[in-house]
């Protein structure tokens, strides 16, 4: 296996030379088959892989040296162990699922080639990014994803503003670059190798110097995985087609700061300031994006605050050392927002464009299959038992409750929030009335089979998933434990008590019902629609403008840098320092006039010239 | 052998004088090729393990009386710098061949003449060859902007003229200073001169320094001596702006490796962090003016400000990975930066304007030049696996090992580089067609090709970077050895 370990990145990538170079002249069918049938042969390759680590454990497959200079080593090289393999599934599966749903969304986009070109280059990129030995490959894959987001945000170039969310998310996400970039330099000055094996084994040795390691590392990770204060380009980013927001804007690409944390859980266990920090800013996020869902109208945008919200979970969880708890998130997390995200496309599909809530209601009836589907999403991001997130949330809250009860409870209130805005979504979309123009509601269609069958592939996932990771009451086998366990040797495991589990499970169970009911008779029974923005007022307000966030940051961060820019430009360049160059060559100028009065042809001034100089070198030679 | 590299190109130039009309160009083509086949066999000849020195040497008395001979040779730097601009003339030359100049014969002339005089630059061994094929390439250049160039283009280039000229004099002075110190009956040749250097005293080391850092601090430039560029840039032809930037200014980086550090080795060899620290102001103001920047020429100017200044930094980190990475990065920074003044002026013929508040939607209209256009500003934006990170990962690394604080504030280049570029690619070629870029014609088949080999370094170098190191390895090794030994 470890021969061909190298086709796993490698045939997506040959996908998106063919589909980039000849794309456009090849017949739509043909593009699709590519492109989709590319990753199916690297998620084939992911499931071998992943039968070999179970069977024989972890290996590592080296390709060749990327450089040697100096004391710099860096070889591109692959280490297949449990957490590559998972997150390697995970991308390849849903990956696949996602490629054949596009098939089905983008079928009348005239850029159909390009978009599977990206989408098999993002597939790339983000298979080195798991799949690395070292932090390096890492960092290619991680600039890569981002590079594939700027392209696919942006992938309807025409429009002026989704150039803009395009740009603002690459630049986001270069700003934790730059403090990952030093995280790496500072792993490389520490342990003399950014090898995961090298760096790992003496991580022990350099214990003082992991607590900014991972500062650095994780200030990436807040770029990448949407975290405060780097989050605001995620709901931005829903410019881009759906399929997009699904793969790259909640399933996958946004989780490689947890995956980063993971991978570096030798040098955060060593960091508890690190990790301290990284439970707040994970907290703080999960709560504020919860807040701000509540109010938004755009389908997407709901569901992108949301994912900022999840995240921010999954930071708690690294935060209090519950390694394998992300990582569990993480998968339920990338079934169902995946699934809730073509769902949304396959609403917004059969609407003709529409994205407002306001305008959809009593999709029911018309998209049955989406309809189910999304409900299976809703119900299992809001811990409904025996749905994946109920299994994985539970585990999040259990472990928080373990580090400090304060962190648990708003953690517990942040899933209520959940709770809210998931359930206000699909009533407001799937059930009452139908609010839309006339012309949409005759419009109104179910998806067709490209793309309904990922949705209901995803919807069984979303349900069972959670049986991996079945709480101590119900099992003593908790299968994904089990299977991290190497990756995660170090980290120490609080069992809550069986006690506590009840009352927990019991509470959420008739908080749960609360809010539906009262959801429910809120949009449904009084049929309230939300206001229009501009009727808003108080905090509602506040809430539907984001916190004005993103005027804040214009104002402290972009108008003052822009000033400057032209400040530096028209007066310190122009004026002060090519001041300072002219005005020698002025002077230069000034004192050539000046020497030049003396030749002003008259001859007697040329004599008398001569004769005082005739008698200064007689008074130097005879008399000093 | 080497030699062959000015002389070829010398006697070619002569042949100008007596060439007329539109032939002017495949000549200057032919030739151009010529000497790059004959850089890529001398490559094929070169043994990189060799620690002797300079290689494929010559040595002529040239001026006896007083010790300027009339020697050169190669190592790894060298080598890779004459590959550099033989594999560049050739691009430009073809460059320019949608647009043919006025007088083609005198300006194909110019530029091959500008060829012999770069070689001679990277070959020169003596001190005083090297200055004069230093202000050799002055006059082509210079003839170049000034007469094929754009509006206001004489005060302009007048400037740049006087501006690089007087910092010349200054490395002269410098140079003189240290032939006087150079032991016995006084010698120009770059060993004797070493010798020399390392019988000054601090004091002394400190006038050579700064008397030949001032020269090549204006040519390469390092802020703030930096004023003329952003204009000459602008006005010169593109051809000129190519040459200016994708290899003169390598010139001026080149000189610091080779007649700057040795000559003021106890100086640079302790702690000697201001040069690094001017170098790195000129990278977060160069990036800095970009950002709001209309024209695309100027973006790419102060960009290039931005990216030399750490290419220079890194060079005063006195590093391997320092210097590994700025000989790289000289390589390609001329790759990219080239290509970049390509695109801008393919797009420039066909819409009559670089503004960005004037153009948008090329994608639509020429969905080849959108994408090779896109991987040189990949290229630019030093994503991993474009040939561009390749040296920046190795110069911020250098830097990070100096001081953290200089590292972070060097690496604002990796936002402010988003930032400019993006703005430039997205104004450019994304939103709605304009009435400039509305009948725009996708690339011919010529033009094609010129931009692909581009993209494709871009990406080869990006990916594979190591046979690259493998040439300056071993030269690398031993200059820093030599410096850093007390």
């Amino acid at each position: 296996m470890a021969d061909l370990v190298y086709l796993i990145p490698l045939l997506p990538f040959l996908g998106f030379v063919i589909n980039g170079l000849a794309g456009k002249r090849l017949p739509k069918p043909v593009v699709a088959t590519i492109a989709c049938g590319t990753i199916l042969g690297s998620f084939i390759l992911s499931i071998l892989c992943f039968k070999q680590v179970i069977d024989e454990g972890a290996f590592t497959a080296v390709l060749y040296d990327w450089i040697s200079v100096g004391d710099t080593h860096i070889q591109i090289a692959f280490q297949i162990d449990q957490l590559s393999t998972m997150m390697m599934l995970i991308i390849t599966g849903i990956g696949f699922l996602i490629h054949m749903y596009s098939d089905g969304y983008m079928h009348h986009d005239d850029g159909f080639h390009r978009f599977f070109a990206y989408l098999n280059l993002f597939i790339f990129s983000m298979l080195l990014l798991v799949m690395g030995s070292n932090y390096m490959l890492m960092f290619f894959g991680w600039e890569g994803v981002g590079l594939c987001s700027y392209l696919l945000i942006g992938f309807w170039y025409k429009n002026k503003e989704f150039g803009v969310a395009a740009r603002k998310a690459f630049i986001m996400n270069r700003i934790g670059d730059l403090g990952l970039l030093l995280g790496i330099f500072m792993i490389f000055n520490t342990f003399g190798s950014i090898e995961y094996a090298d760096v790992f084994k003496n991580a022990y040795a350099h214990g003082d110097s992991t607590n900014i390691i991972c500062i650095l590392l994780f200030v990436g990770a807040m770029g990448k995985s949407a975290q405060i204060p780097l989050y605001t380009w995620l709901p931005d980013a829903m410019a881009g087609p759906t399929p997009v927001s699904a793969l790259i804007h909640a399933a996958t690409m946004v989780t490689a700061g947890i995956y980063l944390v993971v991978r570096s859980n030798v040098l955060y266990i060593m960091s508890p300031n690190a990790s301290e920090l990284i439970m707040y800013v994970g907290l703080a996020t999960a709560m504020i994006a919860g807040t701000i869902g509540i109010k938004q109208n755009d389908i997407k945008k709901v569901l992108a605050y949301s994912t900022v919200s999840q995240l921010g979970y999954m930071f708690v969880a690294l935060g209090v050392g519950a390694y394998t708890t992300a990582m569990f998130h993480l998968l339920t997390h990338a079934f169902f927002k995946a699934l809730l995200f073509l769902g949304s496309g396959s609403v917004i599909h059969g609407m003709g464009g529409e994205q407002d809530i306001r305008k959809m209601g009593g999709l029911k009836k018309a998209l049955p299959i989406t309809h189910i589907t999304f409900l299976i999403g809703t119900l299992a991001i809001t811990g409904v038992p025996f749905f994946s997130g109920f299994f994985s949330k539970d585990e999040i809250l259990a472990m928080a409750h373990g580090h400090s009860d304060i962190v648990f409870t708003l953690l517990a209130m942040a899933s209520v929030l959940t709770a809210i805005y998931m359930f206000r979504l699909y009533f407001l979309v799937f059930r009452g009335n139908f609010r839309g123009t006339h012309h949409q509601k005759e419009h109104l269609h179910e998806s067709p089979m490209s793309m309904t069958i990922p949705l209901m592939v995803l919807a069984v996932l979303a349900s069972v998933a959670g049986f991996l990771g079945m709480p101590g009451w119900m099992s003593d086998n908790h299968i994904l434990n089990h299977f991290l366990h190497p990756i995660v040797e170090g980290s120490s495991h609080f069992h809550p008590s069986e006690f506590f589990e009840y009352t927990v499970l019991g509470i959420s169970i008739v908080v749960l019902a609360v809010i539906i009911f009262s959801v429910r008779n809120y949009y449904i029974t009084k049929s309230i629609v939300p206001e229009s923005d501009e009727a808003e007022t108080g905090f509602s307000k506040v809430l539907s403008h984001k916190y004005y966030i993103d005027e804040i940051y214009n104002t402290l961060f972009v108008k003052p840098i822009e000033a400057l820019s032209v400040f530096l430009h028209k007066v310190v360049d122009n004026q002060i320092v090519d001041g300072i160059v002219n005005s020698i060559a002025w002077c230069v100028k000034q004192s050539a006039n000046l020497l030049r009065l003396l030749q002003d042809g008259k001859l007697e001034w040329y004599m008398v010239g001569m004769v005082a100089g005739v008698l200064l070198i007689l008074v130097f030679n005879f008399f000093m | 052998m080497a030699v062959l590299l000015i002389f070829i190109p010398l006697f070619a130039s002569l042949l100008f004088l007596f060439i007329k009309g539109s032939m002017g160009k495949t000549i200057a083509l032919s030739f151009s090729v010529l000497n790059l086949i004959f850089s890529i066999y001398l490559l094929s000849s070169f043994d990189a393990q060799s620690d002797e020195g300079f290689q494929f040497t010559f040595d002529q008395p040239w001026v006896e009386s007083i010790g300027i001979s009339f020697c050169g040779g190669l190592d790894g730097i060298s080598l890779l710098m004459i590959l550099l601009t033989n594999l560049l003339v050739p691009i430009i030359i073809l460059s320019s061949y949608g647009k043919t100049p006025e007088y083609p014969a005198a300006f194909y002339g110019l530029i091959i003449l500008m060829q012999a005089g770069l070689n001679g630059v990277f070959i020169a061994t003596d001190g005083l060859l090297f200055y004069v094929f230093w202000e050799i390439t002055l006059i082509p250049i210079w003839f170049i902007c000034a007469y094929w160039g754009g509006e206001n283009r004489v005060p302009v280039t007048i400037k740049f003229f006087i501006y690089t000229f007087a910092g010349s004099l200054f490395m002269l002075v410098g140079l003189i200073y240290l032939y006087l110190n150079t032991p016995g009956d006084h010698n120009f040749s770059w060993e004797a001169l070493q010798m020399g250097a390392r019988s000054l005293d601090a004091a002394g080391q400190q006038i050579v320094f700064w008397f030949i850092f001032l020269a090549f601090a204006v040519k390469i430039p390092i802020v703030p001596f930096h004023t003329w560029q952003p204009e000459t840039y602008t006005v010169s032809p593109a051809p000129g702006t190519m040459l200016l930037s994708g290899i003169m200014l390598k010139m001026g980086i080149y000189g610091i490796i080779r007649w700057l550090l040795p000559f003021a080795p106890d100086l640079v060899s302790a702690g000697f962090n201001l040069p690094i620290v001017l170098c790195i102001i000129g990278v977060v103001y160069g990036g800095w003016i970009a950002i709001k920047q209309t024209d695309m020429k100027k973006i790419a100017a102060y960009s290039s400000l931005s990216h030399v200044g750490l290419i220079a930094a890194g060079i005063f980190t006195l590093t391997i990975d320092g210097l590994q990475g700025a000989v790289i990065q000289m390589v390609n920074h001329g790759i990219n930066i080239v290509g970049l003044f390509l695109a801008i002026e393919l797009i420039e013929r066909r819409t009559g304007t670089r503004d960005l508040t004037k153009l948008g939607g090329i994608a639509t209209k020429a969905p080849r030049l959108s994408v090779l256009f896109m991987i040189i500003v990949l290229g630019s934006l030093a994503v991993p696996l474009t040939n561009g990170f390749v040296g920046e990962f190795l110069l911020l690394k250098s830097i990070y090992s100096i001081n953290i604080y200089m590292a972070a504030i060097a690496g604002l280049t990796v936002i402010f580089c988003a930032v400019y570029m993006l703005r430039l690619y997205n104004l450019a070629i994304f939103g709605d067609v304009t009435s400039y870029t509305v009948d725009i014609k996708d690339l011919n088949t010529r033009e094609t090709i010129l931009m692909g080999i581009i993209a494709l370094l871009v990406i080869i170098l990006g990916v594979y970077p190591q046979p690259i190191f493998d040439i300056s390895k071993q030269a690398i090794e031993t200059f820093q050895t030599t410096l850093t030994l007390k």
